[in-house]
């Protein structure tokens, strides 16, 4: 099952738990020991990105069992999803990730749109907007696993330009998270006139604030010393655990849906794809450094070269008639009026659509009978999987490497438990 | 163009929209999923979907003026179908998005297997850890059992709750309200 040739030695064989390979069970010696102490870690607690609960055995300050149990904000999207109309459900997705929402809404989006055409300038946008959620997903990590590692500047310097992408999206889609700006068939509205110049000075100020960043933590010894050499996780063990993203690049292996299965426009922009063979805390946090710049080229290139012409795709079977012609042309009334009421159908059959959202393999699994409401919605959510890695990262760790190791896989709660 | 004609338990191909599906027989899944993993190299298992198809095409057709299948004027239904989607073998498919993850390759296959009510699906943590939770996913939700899972426990929904809410015949908003003044 070899992937790369040159396979990193990050430990020799598997340290994937076995039978159960999310739960960590005590050694047997350790069973009738009166020294072991069972902490609930959770589901309250502000190092926890939301409400996880990782039930820890401690020997001493070493981990020697866990169990992370989650489930604290289910929520029911699909269930939810499953009652609604397809393009009222796009409203849905975007509020399971809050963290990196565009990506959810694509995701959904794309699973619909494999009966459309889709003009050139919304797949364009779309991919903007895209890698500006991104570029916003890392700074949100990068500030709060800073903050729960004791660099609390980190996350005042990181939410100062997370505050830039969030005007951005407020000046193209009028909403500064969960935009609903993704619709089947293109974008909601075409793209303001002075997007261009204000997402062109972020460009110019984004890789100024990646080196300040970097400057504060990355010669610090004591983010150096609590992140390397902790919470590894070998390529193979990666693979078999379904980790995806920036957990499995950092592990050594070479692999993104962008480069590999190119979807919107990004078999046209050029890009690197960041790989770390060390497979450890240290690694992932360079990943995603490595992966902001990155964003912010294509993001340069997608400025420069976004084509003229329609944002929306014209078919009014499935997209709403523009706004003026409601006053003027009878059909276009109607069309509305059956797209808000009834929706738009969609053939019956099932796809699986998957991108690479800032924690990884992001699926869409959707089922239609050919009615205007899905049958059946599912997500992968990268984050649900890396949270099955923890058991395995965590061998060996002491109390106090927990957080850093649990922040390191980037997990969104809402993504988890859906 | 990779042969599938010698996965254990195949029953049917299908291709659409791009992507394959392989249905195998349920009882013979865990060896489907070990040859495809070893024989093929199917080494990462994207996701686990299940899905309640109880009342598929039970809405009936009724359509635009003038499509098809007509429309009965005495029952002015937006909601129905234009056409009837084709039966399904059973009531719930288990689909397993696998994916072959090597520089190069990218290829993407749909396991899928079919099952009735209280039917159980063989686990494949064995073959993919990743499984675990998927599986526990389904259980919680759809209530499918899976044969040999290491720890088959609810995950999302409560320890003690009772019925499988992703289920069609799950009640909406049958959740009581508390403290809505009848008590």
């Amino acid at each position: 099952m070899a992937i790369a040739p040159q396979r990193p030695r990050i430990y020799e064989g598997t340290r994937i738990p076995s039978p159960i390979p999310s739960v960590l069970e005590l050694p047997q010696e350790l069973r009738t020991s009166d020294d072991v102490l069972t902490v609930n870690f959770g589901p309250n607690h502000p190092s926890t990105h939301g409400v996880l609960r990782l039930v820890v055995d401690l020997h001493g300050e070493e981990v020697v069992g866990l169990a992370a149990v989650i489930g604290y904000l289910h929520t029911g999207f699909e269930k939810n999803m499953e009652q609604k109309s397809w393009w009222k459900a796009i409203t849905y997705p975007e509020r399971i990730d809050y963290v990196s929402f565009q990506y959810n809404e694509l995701v959904f989006v794309l699973a619909i749109e494999q009966l459309l055409e889709v003009p050139e300038r919304a797949t364009w946008m779309r991919m903007l907007l895209c890698e500006l959620t991104r570029i916003h997903s890392h700074l949100v990590w990068l500030g709060t696993a800073g903050l729960e590692l004791g660099a609390i500047s980190m996350f005042w310097y990181c939410f100062r330009e997370r505050d830039r992408i969030l005007d951005l999206f407020e000046l193209v889609t009028g909403v500064r998270m969960h935009t609903r700006y993704f619709q089947a068939g293109g974008l909601a509205e075409d793209i303001p006139p002075g997007f261009f110049d204000e997402c062109a000075k972020f460009v110019e100020v984004m890789p100024k604030a990646i080196d300040e960043y970097e400057a504060l933590v990355d010669r610090s010894q004591i983010w150096l010393e609590r992140t390397q050499g902790l919470g590894l996780l070998s390529a193979d063990d990666a693979i078999a655990l379904g980790q995806s993203g920036p957990v499995l690049r950092a592990s050594g292996v070479d692999w993104d849906l962008r480069r590999e299965q190119p979807y919107l426009v990004y078999d046209r922009v050029d890009f690197r794809v960041p790989v770390r063979q060390e497979g450890d805390v240290y690694a992932r946090y360079r990943v995603r450094m490595e992966e902001m710049r990155e964003s912010v080229r294509i993001i340069d290139q997608a400025l420069r070269r976004m084509p003229g012409g329609p944002w929306i795709a014209d078919d009014r079977k499935v997209v709403l008639p523009p706004r003026e012609e409601l006053h003027t042309s009878m059909e276009s009334l109607i069309h509305h009026f059956k797209i808000v009421t009834e929706g738009y159908r969609v053939p019956e059959g099932e796809v699986y659509v998957t991108v690479e959202s800032p924690r990884g393999e992001l699926g869409c699994y959707v089922v239609s009978d050919g009615g205007p409401k899905p049958w059946r919605v599912k997500f992968r959510a990268p984050s649900f999987v890396a949270l099955e890695a923890t058991a395995t990262c965590m061998r060996n760790a002491l109390v106090a490497d927990l957080i850093a190791i649990v922040g390191s896989l980037d997990t969104v709660m809402g993504e988890v438990d859906r | 163009m990779l042969n599938y004609n010698r996965v254990p338990g195949l029953v049917e191909t299908r291709e659409g929209k791009g992507e394959t599906t392989l249905v195998v027989d349920a009882p013979r899944l865990r060896e489907a999923a070990r040859y495809l993993r070893d024989e093929l190299g199917f080494n990462f298992l994207s996701d686990i979907a299940a899905t309640d198809y109880l009342g598929w095409g039970g809405k009936g057709v009724s359509g635009y003026i003038g499509s098809a299948g007509g429309r009965d004027l005495n029952k002015p239904s937006t909601q129905g179908l234009q056409r009837l989607p084709r039966p399904k073998p059973r009531r719930f498919s288990v689909s397993y998005h696998l994916l072959m993850l090597r520089a190069g390759a990218g290829t993407r296959v749909r396991l899928q297997v079919w099952v009735d009510d209280a039917e159980p699906v063989p686990s494949v943590v064995a073959v993919w850890p990743t499984a675990d939770w998927h599986e526990r996913e389904a259980w919680d939700l759809f209530g499918i059992r899976f044969d040999g899972h290491p720890n088959p426990q609810r995950i999302l929904m409560d320890d003690d709750w009772e019925g499988h809410p992703l289920r069609k015949d799950y009640p909406i908003g049958g959740e009581p309200v508390r403290f809505s003044g009848e008590e």
